[in-house]
């Protein structure tokens, strides 16, 4: 077993989390063309279970999975289903992904739940892990990974901790804070049906110290269920203490091996919205149509929480915080640290959307010009994989694939906490993920040559084997001839 | 709406390579202050020729390599070599010593292997030692410190400056009466004549724990490294395993024979040890780049320096303890990469 000194490296980031946190929770209008990429799940994208033409209800599945890593898909709005086709997509750079778009009639009918469990305890966990799997949940944190996919993995582990992360350490992202703080009962509802399902022995809800709100609702909401197999637990805000593998060792001191699972080590993590959606759908039978989303940054009038259902354009939920200030520079999807840009507003809230960041000229600071490496070792210290990305961006610039694999490339969680401290201003993430695949391919071809290799030794091997047997058998022929004629 | 797009990290600190180096200027000045309240003000003369000879260097280096020149100019590396190597002369060495020893730091130790973040050898140390090996009687000619028991005669700074510039002493002043050996070479001198440290100590050039003179100069570096070490420009590992090896290695030996070996004390205080230690050892880009390749890197330097004062050719050592293990950084670095997250074993 690994044992991290708990979680090193990291950065003390200002959190820019106080404007979006003034108000509660909003509910953003329904849009009136809901656009759903078929690919807003990791894994294989979903295959669609309904024709253009065909009424829809909120709640009715428009798409099943395909393949066992892979989700369903509900409809958000009650409508018509007017288009199958490519749209441009957050999924893909804003470039466009297969999607089905729904023409809203404004009804907002409510497909009947199918199933709707109360004393969840009564289910087998089997069944109900299967169940859950039905609810299109996805790992609503950000990486959109299918939960059906996540609970198999869980299921084959004995002796399971169930940890459900709270920890938000990227900048500017609250919709986990704020539902944490507004809807604690149906995180701690939705941790003990993961509990059962998994058969976990202890449930865990982690995050920082600078969400004392959520942590105070939380723990109000435990004090009402009493189960004290649940504890909550604080960690310090450092980023990337959110990120599954640092939280992991800051909370149990230990660390997840490489080319493994949390589930290899007992651990299972789940993002605190997902265990809210898991909740919802288990007791209320409501699938994921909607998530929370932070809309915030100096680029927006007003910032703050809305619920949103998957589909609606960014634009309108910009429209919604009162617009654009003038000062709109750049528009993200997450954090400042590892947020995705987005070229254009056109595209549709997915899964994974936790926050839009319409970023001004104070949110954003600009890279000075590039200097050379001075191997000052900044970033090696901030490194939360413990790698030395000085030696790895050496080795990047020469592509010297053996330098990349001996110094971890693999293991870069792109965090970028290395390019924030680099006094060179080198943009060193930009080069590891442009290294990244190069060394891949290059891995893949090297365990495919020694597939080979193996697969052509233990055939000569066999060969060999043959010859040697038929040559036995002939001697022992020859010999029993010579026997006879003697 | 349209926006334009760019690669997250969306925000960096605003760290910079001339802050960087800036800070370490700022960290030098109280070495140079105290230098001259003992040696005069040859070291100020020497440091504006060697940041004249050093910018001009860099500015045709980059002219040469079609680099942006005012990108790099201004990055202040080139300052700090210069300020080293300045710090490294005897204050009233002729001007074209400290001049050709930075052109061949800027020009060939630093930029005919790649420019800034590319050299393997330390650029000053460069320098320094291509001078101590061409012209060793001219850097070992030292001032005695301005003491009063040692005070022969004071140059005024005109009289420093023209006798840095032709070459020659005022018409009222001799060398050999204005000059002495460093503590460092004096005592090497000394025990090879057969005195023993005591005798050699009862000269005036040795101060209370080192060197007259050079143990406030060190101390007053210290005082420079220890702000590098608490604004986080150096981690403690370079200073620390350097004086660290020092003290263990002169330690050993004066446990062994005070009456043949220097103790520990006036090892660390004399010479360039703390200027090695804090300002020299911790260049990065020719020093090792993990933590345990900076202990094992710095510990050699500690050794090497202690051997070369005491059995070598040379009275002090760091230069060329520094200029040895630079070479030895790739082989560090091979096989002191740190373990990786979620890895049993180091790579």
């Amino acid at each position: 077993m690994l044992q991290g000194n708990s979680a090193r490296g990291g950065l003390r980031l200002e959190a820019h989390k106080e404007r979006s946190t003034r108000e509660p929770i909003a509910q953003a209008s329904a849009p009136a063309l809901a656009v759903l990429p078929l690919d807003q799940h990791a894994g294989h994208p979903a295959m669609p279970i309904v024709a253009i033409g065909d009424r829809v209800a909120i709640g009715q599945a428009i798409a099943r999975p395909t393949g066992d890593v892979s989700a369903w898909l509900h409809a958000p709005v009650s409508g018509e289903v007017v288009g199958i086709e490519p749209r441009p997509s957050v999924t893909r750079d804003c470039m466009p992904a297969p999607s089905i778009v729904i023409a809203s009639d404004a009804r907002e009918t409510r497909h009947p739940p199918e199933r709707t469990i109360q004393d969840f305890l009564a289910v087998d966990p089997l069944e109900l892990r299967e169940w859950i799997g039905r609810g299109g949940i996805v790992g609503l944190g950000g990486a959109a990974f299918p939960i059906s996919a996540k609970l198999a993995t869980g299921a084959q582990a004995a002796e399971l901790a169930l940890l459900i992360n709270g920890a938000e350490c990227e900048p500017y992202i609250s919709c986990d804070e704020m539902l944490m703080r507004e809807r604690a009962d149906d995180v701690l509802h939705g941790a003990r049906i993961l509990m059962h399902a998994l058969q976990a022995r202890e449930g865990i809800i982690a995050l920082e110290d600078d969400a004392p709100l959520a942590a105070e609702s939380l723990r109000a909401a435990l004090a009402k269920i009493e189960d004290d197999r649940i504890r909550i637990q604080i960690v310090p805000t450092i980023y990337p203490s959110g990120g599954e593998r640092q939280l992991i060792a800051s909370v149990f001191g230990r660390e997840v091996p490489f080319a493994g699972l949390p589930p290899d080590i007992g651990i299972l993590c789940h993002n605190v919205s997902t265990a809210a959606a898991v909740a919802r759908w288990v007791r209320d039978g409501e699938p994921v149509v909607s998530r929370v989303v932070t809309i915030t940054g100096d680029g927006v009038e007003r910032a703050r929480n809305l619920e949103a259902r998957l589909g609606t354009p960014v634009a309108q939920l910009i429209a919604e915080c009162a617009g654009y200030t003038p000062r709109v520079e750049r528009l993200l999807m997450g954090g400042t640290m590892m947020g995705m840009p987005l070229s254009t507003d056109e595209v549709a809230v997915v899964k994974g959307t936790n926050c839009i960041v319409a970023a001004s000229a104070m949110d954003l600071q600009p890279r000075q010009p590039e200097m050379p490496c001075i191997r000052c070792g900044n970033c090696s210290e901030v490194c939360p994989a413990y790698l030395l990305p000085q030696q790895l961006h050496l080795n990047a610039r020469a592509m010297d694939l053996a330098g990349l694999e001996r110094y971890g490339l693999m293991d870069c969680i792109e965090c970028g906490c290395c390019d924030y401290v680099c006094p060179s201003q080198i943009p060193l993430v930009a080069r590891f993920r442009e290294a990244k695949p190069r060394l891949a391919e290059h891995l893949r071809a090297r365990d495919d040559a020694r597939d080979s290799r193996l697969r052509y030794e233990s055939r000569a091997a066999r060969l060999q084997r043959l010859e040697a047997e038929q040559r036995a058998r002939l001697e022992e022929k020859r010999r029993q001839a010579r026997r006879k004629e003697s | 709406m349209e926006f334009p797009t760019s690669q997250p990290p969306h925000v960096v600190a605003p760290n910079t390579v001339a802050r960087f180096m800036r800070i370490v200027i700022y960290a030098l000045l109280p070495t140079m202050a105290v230098h001259v309240v003992f040696f005069g003000p040859g070291l100020l003369i020497q440091s504006a020729l060697a940041i004249a000879a050093a910018l001009a260097a860099e500015a045709l280096a980059l002219r040469l390599r079609k680099k942006p020149l005012r990108q790099y100019l201004t990055d202040g590396t080139a300052v700090i070599t210069a300020l080293l190597l300045a710090l490294c002369l005897p204050p009233l060495a002729p001007w074209w010593l400290v001049v050709s020893g930075t052109a061949f730091a800027i020009l060939l130790a630093k930029h005919a292997f790649g420019g800034l973040g590319m050299n393997i050898f330390n650029p000053a140390m460069v320098g320094y030692a291509v001078l101590l090996v061409s012209f060793p009687a001219q850097l070992l000619t030292w001032l005695p410190p301005d003491v009063p028991e040692l005070r022969t005669t004071e140059l005024s700074f005109w009289q420093t400056l023209t006798t840095i510039l032709t070459g020659h002493l005022p018409d009222a002043f001799r060398w050999d009466a204005i000059t002495s050996p460093t503590p460092l070479d004096a005592l090497r001198t000394n025990l090879a004549m057969g005195m023993t440290m005591q005798e050699a100590h009862a000269s005036p050039i040795f101060g209370g724990f080192g060197g007259r003179g050079w143990e406030w100069i060190n101390l007053a570096t210290l005082i420079g490294g220890i702000a590098l070490l608490a604004l986080r420009i150096i981690r403690w590992q370079i200073p620390v395993a350097m004086l660290g090896s020092l003290v263990v290695c002169a330690s050993i030996m004066y446990a062994f024979d005070p009456g043949a070996y220097a103790g520990p004390v006036f090892h660390v205080t004399s010479g360039a040890s703390m200027l090695g230690a804090f300002f020299i050892a911790t260049d990065p880009v020719s020093a090792a780049t993990s933590d345990r390749g900076r202990l094992i890197y710095a510990s050699g330097i500690g050794v090497l320096t202690y051997t070369i004062r005491t059995w070598g050719g040379y009275p002090d050592g760091v230069a060329f303890a520094v200029l040895l293990m630079n070479v030895a950084v790739p082989l560090i670095d091979r096989y002191t990469i740190p373990r990786i997250y979620g890895h049993a074993e180091r790579p």
